[in-house]
């Protein structure tokens, strides 16, 4: 029973990292950057909904719709301010571009809620569900992590495979010259993917929250490098990649916690990356690139 | 249709097209042959906008397409088959074809893929299937179909015979002509200068970034100075 429950928290926190790696893996494969600043994001999503719950006396729901608006707009903004003008820039000027968007994330937020942790009330406020004569108890939260994951993954495969941008979508991270030679705006599907990533992330940041409530403007940078290691895990630009690397790391770092050592559980996380790396360098759904000769 | 005068296009500090000019004329095969790295690719990439002319005009259908974007110079009807295809190799035939109709309007993209399937049937047997599966052939296909389903006025061909057997080269230029009967210009781009010449109306020679020669497609062929560079004597 404890097995159990521990790889259902894992698959919790699991969901959290796919939903945050998504972001990070589809940014990757329409515009081929890694964006370092997506983790915090999550922070930033967190604090809208813990203000807008807190102090404005929202409702939970109005919270989320306002964190996931708000994080939207900052993607897509960081995306046109930031990253837009470096389009035909080396990676590295990008890469240290996003780190920079990180830094200033976080250091926005210190300046504005203070250096102290908040502690964020869960929005879910459910009673915990009960099995096998209460010897196995899951949080609402935990179920309602992994149904969001699921709804998110479905419906992403669907807006990819059935929609019109969807599919630009897919194109552009294919060939972004051949997409604009059909017509597709490659700038505006750029944009969107940010705002996809970082709605995303504003949801992601109030599910882990509402599991781990403590709010801290470096809230965000470390389940962000995890879920870039989920992404990696999973093969980065695949969708359905992110997911299961997402939820397998939560598994392997819930389990690692369990059973090894609580304090060596983020290093069993990223022994899981370098090995990973080793074997299969494209990860476990990603394509092999064939170098060409 | 097309007229294009005196464009000078670099990359970075290399002077790939150096004035430039030549017009493409409603109804005719148009070829731009010459050798690898005279810039007709270019040329290509200039005129749909995916590079940028920094002297000189475009003209298409009688509107300032120079500095207009890629997407629009798709919607306006000048549509451009790269070099290589490019298609999308992990999308299906359909889906493909899907993609080239990015700029048209719903309701006429059922009647459009009807056409497209009349002049490639190989595409609609293999429409579920994924692009990158595909022969050479059926790829260059693929890729031909893709701009057509943009209605093109003027569809721009780059090296469409690469890479391919004889028999598929005489196969894609019996294409090229129905697609040229059934009322689309063309602008052929060409190693394959003996093919190319014997379709066109006319033909310019590049060299080197320049425009050396033009004349119409025969006497392009029977020139001395053709004959010795490109159809080996």
């Amino acid at each position: 029973m404890e097995v159990l429950a521990n790889i259902i928290n894992g698959a919790s926190l699991g969901s959290v990292y796919a939903i945050i790696a998504l972001g990070y893996t589809m940014v990757y494969g329409i515009a081929k950057m890694l964006n370092f600043a997506h983790g915090d994001v999550i922070m930033v999503g967190a604090y809208i909904c813990f203000c807008a719950v807190s102090y404005l006396g929202l409702p939970a729901l109005a919270g989320v719709l306002l964190s996931v608006v708000g994080c939207t707009v900052l993607g897509i903004v960081v995306e046109r301010l930031a990253y837009k003008p470096l389009r035909n820039a080396p990676s590295l000027n990008v890469l240290i571009t996003a780190i920079g968007v990180s830094y200033f994330l976080q250091n926005a937020a210190l300046i504005i809620m203070g250096s102290d942790p908040k502690s964020f009330s869960s929005i879910i406020a459910l009673p915990a569900l009960q099995l096998f004569d209460g010897r196995l108890t899951i949080s609402a939260t935990a179920v309602i992590t992994i149904l969001a994951c699921v709804i998110i993954m479905v419906a992403l495969t669907l807006f990819t495979t059935k929609t019109k941008m969807g599919k630009a979508m897919r194109a552009c991270s294919e060939d972004r010259d051949a997409a604009q030679l059909m017509g597709i705006n490659v700038n505006s599907t750029i944009s969107m993917v940010f705002a996809i990533g970082s709605g995303l992330a504003a949801i992601a940041g109030i599910l882990m929250c509402s599991a781990y409530p403590t709010l801290m403007p470096t809230t965000g940078s470390m389940p962000g490098i995890k879920a870039f290691t989920a992404a990696v895990l999973g093969g980065i630009g695949s969708i359905p990649g992110a997911a299961l690397g997402g939820v397998l790391l939560g598994i392997i770092e819930i389990l690692a916690r369990a059973y090894i050592s609580t304090q060596l559980a983020d290093a069993v996380v990223f022994a899981v990356l370098i090995v990973m790396l080793l074997i299969r360098p494209a990860g476990l759904l990603g394509k092999p690139v064939n170098e060409k000769v | 249709m097309l007229s294009v005068y005196n464009i000078n296009v670099w990359y970075g500090a290399i002077h790939a097209i150096k004035n430039v000019s030549f017009e493409v004329n409603d109804g005719e095969i148009v070829a731009l042959i010459g050798a690898n790295g005279a810039g007709k690719s270019t040329t290509l990439k200039t005129l749909s906008g995916l590079l940028r002319s920094r002297s000189g005009s475009i003209k298409f259908m009688d509107q300032d397409i120079m500095h207009m974007s890629a997407e629009k110079i798709v919607e306006n009807g000048l549509v451009h088959v790269p070099e290589g295809r490019r298609i999308f190799q992990q999308m299906t035939v359909e889906e493909n074809l899907d993609m080239g109709a990015y700029t048209q309007p719903r309701d006429t993209i059922a009647g459009n893929l009807e056409r497209v399937y009349e002049h490639f049937p190989r595409l609609k047997e293999r429409r579920r299937q994924i692009a990158g599966t595909l022969s050479g052939g059926e790829q260059q296909m693929l890729a031909m179909g893709r701009a057509l389903m943009a209605n093109p006025k003027l569809l721009m061909l780059d090296e469409p015979s690469m890479g391919l057997a004889p028999i598929l080269v005489e196969q894609i230029f019996e294409i090229i002509q129905a697609l040229h009967k059934a009322g689309t210009t063309i602008l052929l781009v060409e190693q394959n200068a003996q093919a190319a010449l014997s379709i066109a109306t006319r033909g310019y020679v590049m060299e080197t970034g320049t425009v050396t020669l033009t004349g119409s497609g025969q006497e392009l062929l029977h020139n001395d100075d053709v004959r010795k560079a490109y159809l080996g004597g």
